[in-house]
């Protein structure tokens, strides 16, 4: 084996090497960062609120008591994840086709919001909701029992995706 | 023979070609929706204008001969104009249907939307509404306000059904499809109309919203509802079979398939009443066995019958593969002269274009695979007289439920031992001493002859539990390319079903090693080298579009005729 021999592009000075000084140097920032104000967030007591830009768990727009989705299966085709699987059927509704099966498998799912911004009735859309546990692989995938949101609890984002059309 | 030049490109064509067909036949593309190569021109969407020197205006390339000397300009500034304002003008009227239609994805108009469309309107009235969901006929659909009346539907029931049963009413932006008050579209080819509509005006009733055109896998296949052997597409999704749709193979089908064969045929096969294991008859009840026992228990059993008490039954709807084999089994291993098929004919059903009388897929293949008595061997009403006079005690018969008529029923259940291979429960399984589950034609490889003596090739578009879609070459869909093994799309049904020959395979090799096939391939390369009329035809050789049987071999045996 040889020997690589190590070399500084600078020594330490007498008062490096003494280390007591850089010591000092240190607590102070330590010590004056306990006098400024607190980031620090007694979660979960205390929630954030995320501002309406943010990309949180996608869930459908639920409007009159019924979905807005007419099953078109674009955010399906479009999600990069292979997250989301629509199967459609037939309403007597006038828009004809509705989705009988959506699922969103959670674990599959990154959060880009292109299902968001593929869809063409406006009925996936992003959330705040970024609290997601699970216990097992099944119930990762969320039906569209948990997906449906009514219209009235996500106008913040509906609006903010009305300033890009 | 003209000189004509498109594009600035010189070419031969025959004058008594259109533009477009001329230009077809050279590998140049002018769009269009009313034109089709099989139907009568009309020239009424205007797609296809393009630019011939010296004429004043455009001129509709459907319509339009081809000249000694003519100078045609499908693309430049003029023609894209006259495309542009043709697509602005069709879209006027056109709802924005597109997320709820089943056509998306093999949409003529969404595809030249955006390829000769500017994708801006200038139209700011209202869009005029005409009925939606009107039920055309017992397997079409009917969205009038999609219609951009190409009026191909009525040209193909005019030309090629033989029954005039669209028409156009009304005038102007008013114009509407429709049937004569009471009527109904009900030609045994009305489907077809689905294909050729280049919009989604006429949808299927069978596959309404099942799924997006994009989701599915496509295999090329053939349909088994008659000797005709249709070539077809079988349209998959989470190992589910949703539609069947035509294939274009001149000789055979051109672009045309019948309703029963679209929609009677396939169903079967995502049946629950698949059988899914082995089943072996014990004190009068069915139970459910693994494949060795199944195995061991009918060679044990077929020993305790003499060779002239067994007889086979082979199968018209089963491969030319199967077939062989099964002849190979009973004629070699078993030593039995008693083997024949039983033939499906429903006379009076047969018609110009495709329906045949025989209601079987492989007859004539049956037949030249060896499914034949051999000398002083006994045909299929002969097999069951001596099973009525106990001469015959044990009978194989293949995947065909031929159990259903009553005499056959009677005297199949006086049998000793009934074998049975079949994908489904039926009356024949009903009293099967022992059944195996078979693969069914989506399931496995294989060909089929047809009733000209064409041998097509048939490929698995469904796996069963012993396949994988991508190391078995199958056709894939993107879920199934990159789905996982714990996603809910990718498990869908898989059966543990076997093909009829690797089953016989299995048996036959208990009882003499040497008996042993691994590929359906390697099946028919030995039918084609020890079988005169299947001489030098290969999987390759057959294709896509499939090869003939020798003919001079099929024309000698005059026992072909049905008995």
């Amino acid at each position: 084996m040889a020997q690589t021999k190590i070399t500084r592009t600078s020594d330490l000075t007498f008062w490096q090497k003494l280390y007591i000084p850089e010591i000092i140097k240190g607590m102070k920032i330590t010590i004056r960062q306990m006098f400024l104000p607190k980031f620090t967030r007694q979660y979960p007591e205390e929630r954030w609120n995320p501002p309406a830009s943010f990309r949180g768990r996608p869930v459908l727009v639920e409007e009159n008591g019924k979905e807005r989705c007419v099953a078109c299966g674009l955010c399906s085709r479009v999600c990069p994840a292979l997250a989301i699987e629509v199967q459609a059927s037939e309403t007597e509704l006038n828009k004809e086709r509705y989705p009988v099966k959506f699922e969103i498998n959670m674990l599959r799912c990154i959060f880009c919001g292109l299902c968001e911004e593929a869809c063409p009735e406006e009925a996936i859309v992003m959330s705040k909701e970024y609290e997601l546990t699970f216990n097992n692989q099944e119930e990762a995938i969320f039906g569209k029992d948990k997906l449906l949101i009514s219209k009235e609890n996500l106008k913040e984002r509906l609006e903010f995706l009305r300033q890009y059309r | 023979m003209v000189k004509i030049k498109i594009n600035g490109n010189e070419y031969q064509a025959d004058p008594s070609k259109t533009i477009i067909e001329a230009a077809r036949e050279n590998g140049i593309s002018i769009p269009h929706f009313c034109w089709h190569p099989r139907l009568s021109v009309s020239g009424n969407c205007r797609m296809c204008l393009v630019e011939v020197e010296k004429s004043p205006k455009l001129v509709i390339a459907c319509a339009t001969k081809v000249a000694d000397g003519m100078v045609i300009n499908t693309k430049n500034e003029r023609v894209e104009k006259a495309q542009n304002a043709v697509m602005e003008f069709i879209l006027i009227n056109h709802p924005l249907d597109c997320p709820i239609c089943d056509e998306a994805g093999e949409c003529k108009l969404q595809d030249y939307s955006y390829k000769y469309d500017k994708g801006v309107s200038r139209f700011e009235e209202e869009k005029v509404r005409k009925p939606k969901r009107v039920e055309l006929g017992p397997n079409v659909m009917l969205d009038v306000e999609r219609c951009i009346m190409c009026s191909r539907c009525v040209r193909f029931c005019d030309e090629i059904a033989g029954k005039p049963q669209l028409v156009f009413s009304n005038r102007g932006d008013h114009v509407e499809l429709t049937t004569a008050p009471g009527e109904k579209l009900d030609t045994p080819y009305s489907m077809n109309v689905i294909e050729l509509c280049p919009v989604g005006a006429l949808t299927s009733r069978d596959f309404r919203f099942k799924a997006r055109v994009w989701e599915m896998s496509s295999t090329e296949s053939i349909c088994r509802g008659c000797a005709r052997g249709c070539n077809m597409n079988i349209w998959v999704r989470n190992n589910e079979i949703l539609r069947l749709t035509p294939r274009l193979n001149p000789e055979v089908n051109d672009y045309w398939m019948c309703d029963n064969g679209r929609l009677n045929t396939f169903k079967y096969v995502n049946s629950d009443q698949r059988i899914k294991s082995p089943m072996i008859t014990k004190d009068g009840e069915m139970v459910e066995t693994s494949w060795e026992e199944g195995i061991a228990y009918l060679v044990h059993k077929i020993q305790n019958f003499k060779k002239n008490e067994i007889a086979g039954i082979g199968s018209p709807f089963a491969t030319n593969e199967d077939n062989y084999v099964f002849a190979k089994f009973m004629k070699q291993i078993i030593g039995t002269p008693h083997v024949d098929f039983s033939r499906h004919i429903v006379e009076g059903e047969e018609d110009n274009l495709l329906i045949r009388n025989d209601k079987t897929p492989n007859t004539l293949g049956a037949f030249e695979a060896g499914v034949y008595p051999s000398e002083k061997g006994y045909n299929f009403q002969q097999i069951l007289k001596a099973i009525e006079s106990k001469e015959l005690k044990c009978i194989y018969v293949l995947c065909d439920d031929i159990a259903v008529a009553p005499e056959v029923r009677d005297a199949l259940s006086k049998v000793d031992f009934l074998i049975v291979h079949s994908p489904i429960k039926n009356t024949l399984t009903a009293i099967a001493d022992i059944v195996f589950p078979t693969a069914t034609y989506a399931e496995k490889n294989g060909t089929f002859t047809n009733f000209q003596g064409r041998v097509q090739r048939i490929r698995p578009a469904i796996a069963t539990a012993e396949m994988d879609r991508s190391s078995d070459g199958m056709s894939l869909s993107r879920w199934d390319k990159f789905g996982a093994q714990n996603d809910k799309w990718t498990k869908g049904n898989k059966l543990d079903v076997r093909p009829t020959w690797r089953i016989l395979s299995s048996i036959a090799n208990t009882i003499n090693p040497k008996f042993r096939y691994n590929s359906a391939e390697e099946i028919f390369n030995e039918l084609s080298s020890t079988i005169d009329s299947f001489k030098g035809l290969s999987y390759l050789k057959i294709g896509s579009k499939g090869a003939f049987l020798n003919k001079k071999t099929i024309n000698e045996k005059k026992s072909i005729k049905v008995s």
